[in-house]
């Protein structure tokens, strides 16, 4: 596929208190941005668990992005922290598996910071564009390798049905 | 078993309608999404409506829905108009789920095309989500009528009051030996140039004498646990050496004591006071403190003149600091503000050049109680000024201190020079870069000033030096600074310079905030639930901020956020119950095996470790929902209601279409 | 005399440690021949493919099924022992989540066998690589194909049951033969289909006699650096990443109990979908720093974080391989 006319799709994380309510702020100010990612709302980045970030990256998406509030603004105090360092570790991760560990993005926001929100997003999107796509998906029939897959075959040959001698 | 979905897509008039095809999305998820239990899908004007409302409730009652995903405007919005329509037509309020195609869909993209599949995505993800939605019941917890109000300043002292007078009980914690705060240290306040001691000592006075009020001075909160309604805390009433119940505040100790300290606290550093003292003279209480770090005895075991002295045998060498345990319902941060420290503007010279004074030093020196009787003089004492400056934005609207306004500053400056005027017939200079005098009868003071004859010189100043550069600056104080308005620099000698000094957090706000379980901004004031709508609560139910806690303001600002944050005090307390969201964490004990690794992620302390079963457990009051210890257990044996792993991973598929393959 | 119920067990790609397993049953396996008839055990018996192909379908009651699919062969005697068995158990980690040899997901698999015919000690000066078929004069002659990627048994056919461990604990092994064996008398029902069997109910923390406290990591260290360590306390709080938080109970952490930190062969606990992402967020959770830099450099001491989570079970898990074993030949 031309990277020209790759459209990514990226699965956003937000907070309920500061990032969700900042993409809020974006859209009552009208401010346009890359339609490209879709939001999914947590009470609070400290709920992002890494099997979230796989099972988007596993099942589709060529991105994720993850936001929050700034450092020491938390609404549950220090929550952010917690998510820094699972992302931090989860990116080296997938460093390992050969994922460009920059299709995982780590955003602050405040609930005053629309517009930071909409750019950030636009942002993202031509990073993941220059990127390309990830197709990770895989069906189990693809990775086989045979190509018959009906019931109707044998691993004996002609030859081996000769009796081996005792 | 299916669910039974209901899917309602809303036009929102044109807001929605008009960058996404309602129509086609609707038809999009009775077809595409009827494997996965879609019974029904509409679209309507405006779903908010009663008419829109109605339409819900008629179809779970006809349709027998399970489930219901409104495809409209954010939920921060109509989440809960929602909810309560199912919960009129019988459906649990927490099976609805609120799918947002305004302000995250129609209002931000302009193509039609990509904004109705962009629509698609976010109602299939939605619609995979309620399926795994569980019906919660919101937790009714008791309220303890009694309020802990911590600061004794003008905002304290007025939330206190006025519950106080509501009939119900208040533990007002002071950390100094006095209540009054900062405002006891005024001599006059604006714009009205009242006797700042005269309306407040009243007040002051009121909490004394109330019955209704337990006020705890030289005394500090030093543990919080619990949630609104239920919250114990512990206070450290410190030893004062002298008996409350027998002294009767006749001042002897104080006269007798022969130790002097420089009164650093409440004379700025400009007067003395005893190693036994109370901080001023209307001081409520009027038992005094004894300072141990100054005191004779304490240091040399000799002395001991006010025991000798005192009429009544207050004194109490032996007193120990107290621990005093309190239940409450609610409580009201009014903890005020520091003082910018003008040193660290090193080109103003404060520290440096004698006769350079902050504002607080000035109040002092104007107050007819201070170190020198009301007479504003020089550092040595005696010398009246004949000129005087008065810098504004010191420490304030500057991207090397504090990016913020203080609020206060212009309207103190311009005080400082009506004082000046009045008491010496000196020469004011004030320097500002904007005048800020917006409340009621601000600027009117502004223009009483101007035409009292002070001259104003829009800059900021760059150096107050005492260089002089030539004879008649000699043995001055000169200002250089740029007059923007004039379009020159200019080299102003004066006698003496008044910093106005912007206000500071306190330097323990984040620790104290992280006692009472509430965050601060990035500058270090405690966050408001909504900078607009809703300055006084916090994020934490039953947690207050009024004054300065919450951010630079004047007098009559602290005072009205005091009364407001009492207000909703007593509206808790009369309703005798709060209603909690049930968006809770749970650990379950079968798989739990006791690793302790979720320990120390909760900051609400909800997370408690069982040494004999060897399993941790929430405990569910505390628990605020954050789901942090959800997504860290390695075990998988905590779970979150509200925002379950199912429902995410669903809402991942969803939001992938990988839904669709399944059909 | 009724014929004794039939029993299997195969090997696909594992190392042979999970037979080794179930002979360490000492006594217990003359339970199994005496309740069992073995009809197909290649590292046991003699018995040929034709031998399980001529069987009817379900025939066999039970056949433990070792190993992860590999190549055509593994992938051929898979579906067909599921045909001819009622119950099938993907036996040892190697077929519940891929184990070592799902290791191999982390490369490209033409990568490998390259490498295995051009090592520092091999010899191949004519560049002879193998091929899956060659013609001699007798006819065509075929070795099994490496398929791409390693899977565990579950992503090739339907499996009854699930029982990890590398190799799964003896006693574990003789309490399920124990189950099997009193299902057939009728006296106990088998577990709804699908269970993990032969495992406790929480994770090896829970077996653990270690002392815990609220755990604040500044450091990750090897276990030789903390020598001489403390045995009484937890070995993650000692800084050294034991995957035994995130790992399922059953083994009586025996590794934590000699000294070792646990590497994680029994796989996730009940429910869990990805084990690596359990594993990030507990060693994530421990970490005693908030600022980007310390963070880190913390992290700096697990110097191969995905093999650390992931060592058990990259096969089995969301990603399954990395990048280029997918995209590369």
């Amino acid at each position: 596929m031309d990277n020209d006319h790759f459209e990514p799709t990226i699965i956003g994380f937000t907070c309920n208190w500061c990032s969700y309510r900042a993409s809020d702020l974006a859209g009552t100010a009208r401010m346009k941005y890359a339609p490209n990612v879709r939001l999914i709302r947590l009470m609070c980045s400290g709920r992002l668990d890494p099997t979230f970030v796989l099972r988007a990256l596993s099942a589709g998406a060529d991105g994720v992005m993850i936001t929050g509030c700034h450092p020491g603004e938390c609404h549950y105090i220090e929550q952010n922290y917690k998510a820094l360092r699972r992302y931090l570790l989860l990116k080296r991760v997938l460093s390992g598996l050969g994922i460009e560990p920059e299709r995982v993005k780590l955003v602050w926001a405040s609930a005053a910071e629309g517009a930071r929100f909409a750019s950030e997003t636009t942002l993202f999107v031509e990073e993941i564009r220059k990127l390309g796509p990830l197709n990770w998906s895989k069906d189990s029939d693809q990775l086989s390798v045979i190509s018959d897959q009906s019931d109707n075959w044998s691993l004996i040959t002609d030859n081996s049905s000769e009796e081996v001698p005792a | 078993m299916t669910e039974r979905i209901g899917v309602y897509v809303c036009h929102c008039g044109t807001n929605i309608a008009g960058t996404v095809d309602v129509v086609d999305v609707a038809n999009w998820a009775a077809e595409k999404l009827k494997h996965q239990g879609v019974v029904i899908a509409r679209e309507y004007k405006f779903m908010c409506s009663s008419l829109g409302q109605e339409l819900i409730e008629k179809d779970i009652k006809e349709l027998g829905l399970t489930r219901v995903v409104v495809a409209a405007c954010s939920p921060h919005l109509h989440e809960k108009t929602f909810r309560t329509a199912a919960k009129n037509a019988g459906l649990n309020p927490y099976l609805v789920e609120l799918a947002s195609i305004r302000e995250q869909v129609s209002w931000v993209h302009s193509d039609k095309t990509i904004g109705t599949a962009k629509s698609k995505a976010v109602v299939s993800g939605a619609v995979s989500r309620v399926i795994e939605n569980a019906a919660l019941e919101e937790i009714k917890v008791p309220i303890n009528p009694n309020t802990l109000v911590v600061g004794g300043g003008i905002a304290g002292i007025q939330s206190a009051l006025e519950i106080a007078n509501a009939g119900f009980h208040v533990y007002l914690v002071e950390r100094e030996p006095s209540i009054g705060g900062h405002m006891s240290q005024f001599d006059k306040t604006f714009p009205t140039l009242d006797c700042s001691a005269c309306i407040l000592t009243p007040r002051m006075v009121e909490v004394g004498t109330h019955p209704n009020i337990t006020l705890l001075t030289w005394s500090e909160v030093t543990n919080v646990a619990g949630y609104v309604g239920n919250f114990h805390v512990t206070i450290k009433k410190k030893a004062r050496f002298v008996n409350e119940e027998l002294c009767t505040g006749c001042g002897i100790c104080q006269e007798k004591c022969p130790k002097k300290v420089i009164d650093d606290v409440y004379e700025a550093g400009l007067g003395y006071r005893k190693a036994v003292y109370t901080p001023f003279a209307q001081a409520v209480p009027n038992f005094p403190v004894m300072d141990k770090e100054n005191c004779t005895y304490f240091i040399k075991g000799t002395c001991k003149a006010c025991e000798k002295f005192c009429p009544t045998n207050a004194i109490d060498f032996t007193q120990q600091d107290k621990q005093i345990n309190i239940d409450v319902g609610n409580i009201i941060l009014a903890t005020g503000y520091d003082l910018f420290d003008a040193r660290r503007v090193s080109n103003y010279g404060y520290g440096r050049l004698p006769n350079v004074f902050t504002s607080i030093e000035f109040e002092r020196l104007s107050n007819a109680a201070g170190p020198t009787l009301g007479n504003i003089v020089l550092r040595d004492g005696k010398t009246t000024p004949k000129s005087v400056g008065i810098i504004h934005c010191v420490g304030s609207r500057d991207k090397n201190f504090n990016n913020y306004c203080s609020v206060i500053c212009c309207m103190q400056g311009l005080k400082f020079a009506h004082l000046v005027h009045e008491r010496t017939g000196a020469t004011v200079y004030n320097f500002y870069i904007d005048m800020r005098t917006a409340y009621k009868a601000y600027d009117e003071f502004y223009q009483r000033v101007l035409e009292e004859g002070t001259l104003f010189v829009r800059g900021k100043v760059a150096e107050v030096t005492n260089a002089a550069r030539k004879e008649s600056e000699k043995g001055k104080l000169i200002i250089q600074v740029e007059d923007t308005l004039a379009g020159k620099q200019r080299r102003i000698p004066v006698d003496m310079v008044i910093l106005s000094s912007g206000l500071q957090p306190r330097a323990d706000s984040k620790e104290v905030g992280k006692m009472f379980g509430i965050s601060c901004s990035m500058d270090g004031w405690f966050t408001e639930r909504h900078p607009k709508l809703d300055p006084v609560a916090t994020m934490t139910e039953g947690v207050f901020i009024v004054g300065c806690a919450q951010g630079p303001k004047d007098i009559p600002s602290s005072v009205a956020q005091g009364a407001a944050a009492a207000a909703r005090v007593l509206d808790k307390i009369l309703q005798k119950e709060v209603m909690l969201e049930p968006i809770k964490a749970s650990i379950n004990k079968e798989t739990c095996s006791g690793c302790r690794i979720c320990n120390g992620l909760c900051p609400f302390n909800a997370i408690a470790y069982i040494e004999d079963d060897k399993i941790s457990d929430i405990n569910p009051a505390l628990c605020q929902g954050c789901g942090t210890c959800v997504a860290a257990c390695p075990a998988g044996a905590i779970s979150g209601t509200g925002f379950s792993d199912a429902q995410i991973m669903a809402q991942i598929d969803g939001l992938l279409l990988r839904n669709l393959i399944a059909a | 005399m009724n014929p004794k119920p039939k029993f299997a067990m195969y090997w696909a790609a594992s190392c042979g440690g999970c037979e080794i397993a179930v002979l360490n049953t000492h006594e217990k396996i003359l339970d199994v021949d005496a309740n069992f008839d073995i009809v197909f055990w290649p590292v046991a018996m003699d018995a040929k493919y034709k031998d399980v192909e001529a069987m009817e379908d379900d025939s066999i009651l039970l056949t433990l099924f070792n190993g992860g699919i590999r190549n055509d062969e593994n992938e051929r005697l898979a579906k067909l022992l599921r045909r001819k068995s009622k119950i099938l158990v993907a036996f040892g980690s190697c077929a519940c989540e891929g184990c070592i040899p799902g290791l191999a997901n982390l490369s490209p698999v033409g990568d490998i066998v390259y490498t295995a015919f051009n090592t520092i000690t091999t010899d191949n000066p004519n560049e002879i690589y193998p091929r899956t078929t060659v013609d001699v004069p007798e006819g065509e002659l075929h070795i099994p194909t490496l398929s791409k990627v390693v899977r565990p048994l579950e992503q090739v056919v339907d499996v009854d049951y699930f029982m990890p461990g590398c190799p799964p604990e003896s006693h574990q092994i003789a309490a399920v033969i124990d189950l099997v064996i009193d299902v057939i008398k009728g006296k106990a029902e088998l577990p709804p289909k699908g269970s993990v069997i032969g495992v406790g109910n929480s994770t090896v923390c829970d077996e653990c006699p270690r002392t815990r406290n609220v755990k604040m990591v500044k450091e990750f260290k090897r276990i030789q650096d903390i020598a001489p360590a403390d045995p009484t306390l937890c070995i993650l709080e000692q800084g050294v990443p034991c995957n035994g938080p995130a790992t399922r109970s059953g083994c009586n952490a025996r590794c934590p109990q000699a000294g070792a930190q646990c590497i994680g062969c029994y796989g996730p606990a009940e429910g869990v979908i990805d084990y690596g992402a359990r594993l990030i967020t507990a060693f994530a959770s421990v970490i005693d720093a908030n600022t980007p830099e310390e963070i880190e450099h913390i992290l700096d001491g697990i110097p191969d974080p995905t093999g650390q989570v992931y060592r058990f079970n990259l096969a089995g898990s969301l990603m399954k391989a990395t990048k280029s074993a997918w995209e590369k030949a």
